[in-house]
């Protein structure tokens, strides 16, 4: 029997609504059987807390007096520039940006020790932060420099604005070449030293939803801490990979732009990130409550680390280069296990993504449901599915001055 | 009083063949485990030991690798993980050379057991949040 949403909000809002975690969502299809189970649990929640470099913040200051344009002038939060292409008091502020004098990758490898996911990270903390800027004058913005403190809780609108995150699945990692290598990824040992992954499998968002079928524009949900929702598909979504017969991708697939009010969201659940020889991040957290709409939905929340396959990626050669193919598919279950097997050799295998947060974010999720303070929204469109027929492109670069005949 | 440290042993080029360990045994009788051994490639010889024997042997036994010119570092209980900051992302996992860090399988929390550490402080580079600290005794 179907559910709707409206039907399920009203159990919401009764605080007799049945939420279950997305990991708990598996004993219960096996223990019960699917009918049972679709029609008894109505929600179930997703989490995930990983590094994603996709994120930032817009920032709205308030004007000055006298009015300074920090549009295409030059601003910094603390140490780390912020990007002042918009008008005259709105900044945006990246996960990967670091100070014009961090030494980068020339101590390699760097240990980019500060950049915009910790400008991020101490602005929700509540920080008092410096703002550095410096204009060229107009008639109506005449001042030209400003430099004075500011605190998250005294801005206009601090929004948590992301192009791409979430990943739906990703690759694992590992370095054929015989130099030990520092990427995104980690650092990965020479001579398939060890395997690194970075996925919450069974408990990621849209690993329970794998054909978007109740993710999409407009969905509440869980956004560092706080609430936000989907804004859009995420920069490079891909819904045209190869996928299992459960519907789950095989390789990095669908991707969530997301939003939310910065004010509101708590630094545990967003953290600036350090990564060795690669840069600087901002580790996210982010929970989909998924409903229960029938069977099939059901069926795709019970997906088990087992279910779900990834393909290892050489990334001392082949990622660098943009040469696509597998080292071969692997399951979260055999990963999480700590070793996996590449071309004959067993390896060490370690995740990137905390699977212990991704869990506490599926309970807080599941806890706020339950207390009725957090009611489900129906999406106002679906995301692009596999048929859509949007795939990812690989940039195609051509000649700037192409020689005339 | 029966003891267990854990040192960095480093050998001088002319000192990498010689039966140091056979020694301590012998002589000393200290029950060793080697946590990592390493020829570097200026020739020096870079071992981490733990020892375990009487307190007296123990430090006579250092003294005679003293004299015997290899140069020794004591290995304080000096690395911790501050679980106020750790994510448990598990990133530290793969540089650690040792099993003092690993995934426990039921609360996918990275544990740290000091135990295993021998201060190679690749944790503590790679760590994203600094979670993973050296404290100097
Ligand atoms: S790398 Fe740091 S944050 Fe991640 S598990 Fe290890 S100590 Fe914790
Ligand atoms: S210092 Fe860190 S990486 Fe090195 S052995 Fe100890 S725990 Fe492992």
């Amino acid at each position: 029997m179907a559910k709707t949403y409206e039907e399920i909000n009203e159990k919401i809002k009764k605080g007799q609504a049945v939420v279950v975690t997305a990991e708990e969502i598996i004993d219960i299809v096996a223990e019960k059987g699917l009918k049972k189970a679709a029609h008894e649990v109505d929600v179930v929640t997703t989490g995930t807390f990983g590094p994603m470099c996709s994120s930032g913040a817009f920032l709205n200051f308030g004007h000055s007096t006298p009015r300074i344009k920090l549009g295409g002038g030059h601003a910094y939060l603390g140490t780390v520039p912020v990007y002042t292409g918009l008008a005259a008091a709105d900044v945006y502020i990246g996960a990967t940006a670091i100070p014009d004098d961090d030494p980068r990758n020339k101590v390699y490898p760097g240990e980019f020790n500060y950049g915009g996911g910790h400008v991020i990270e101490d602005l929700i903390a509540g920080k008092d932060l410096v703002l550095n800027a410096s204009a060229y004058g107009t008639d109506c913005y005449p001042r030209k420099k400003l430099e004075t403190l500011i605190n998250i809780q005294d801005i206009n609108e601090a929004i948590l604005f992301s192009p791409r995150n979430a990943y739906q699945n990703y690759n694992c990692a590992v370095n054929l070449t015989d130099k030990i290598i520092y990427t995104y990824m980690g650092v990965l040992q020479a001579n398939l030293g060890n395997a690194n992954f970075c996925s919450a499998a069974q408990l990621s968002p849209l690993l329970n939803d794998p054909l978007y079928k109740t993710i999409g524009i407009g969905t509440r949900i869980f956004l560092g801490g706080g609430i936000g929702y989907v804004a859009w598909n995420g920069t490079q979504h891909n819904p045209a990979v190869k996928r299992k017969d459960n519907g789950v991708p095989q390789a990095g697939a669908g991707t969530l732009s997301v939003i939310g009010d910065l004010k509101q969201m708590d630094p545990k659940y967003l953290r600036g990130a350090s990564f060795l020889g690669y840069g600087a991040t901002l580790t996210v957290g982010i929970g989909v409550p998924i409903p229960i709409l029938n069977e099939e939905i059901c069926q795709y929340t019970a997906v088990r680390n087992q279910d779900i396959w990834c393909q290892i990626v050489d990334y001392g050669k082949n990622y660098p280069n943009n040469i696509p193919g597998s080292l071969g598919e692997v399951n979260y279950a055999q990963l999480f296990s700590g070793e996996v097997e590449c071309q004959g050799k067993k390896i060490p295998a370690a995740p990137i993504s905390s699977y212990s947060v991704a869990r506490e974010i599926a309970a807080t999720l599941k806890d706020w449901i339950k207390k009725g303070s957090f009611e489900l929204t129906k999406p106002v469109q679906t995301l692009p599915g596999p048929g859509n027929g949007i795939v990812s492109k690989v940039l195609k670069e051509r000649p700037v001055s192409p020689t005339l005949e | 009083m029966a003891i267990c440290r854990r040192v960095v042993l480093r050998f001088p080029k002319n000192l990498v063949e010689k039966p140091f360990v056979y020694h301590l045994v012998k002589d000393y009788n200290l029950q060793f485990n080697i946590l990592k051994a390493q020829v570097t490639p200026s020739e020096e010889g870079i071992m981490s030991l733990e020892l375990k024997g009487q307190k007296d042997n123990y430090n006579k036994g250092i003294e005679f690798l003293t004299k015997a010119g290899v140069t020794i570092e004591q290995l304080g209980q000096n690395i911790s993980k501050n679980d106020k900051l750790c994510t448990q992302c598990g990133l530290c996992i793969s540089v650690c050379p040792t099993p003092a860090l690993v995934l426990d399988q039921k609360t996918r929390q990275v544990s740290f057991n000091s135990n295993h550490c021998i201060a190679c402080e690749m944790c503590v580079k790679v760590c994203p949040v600094k979670a993973m600290e050296v404290k100097f005794d």
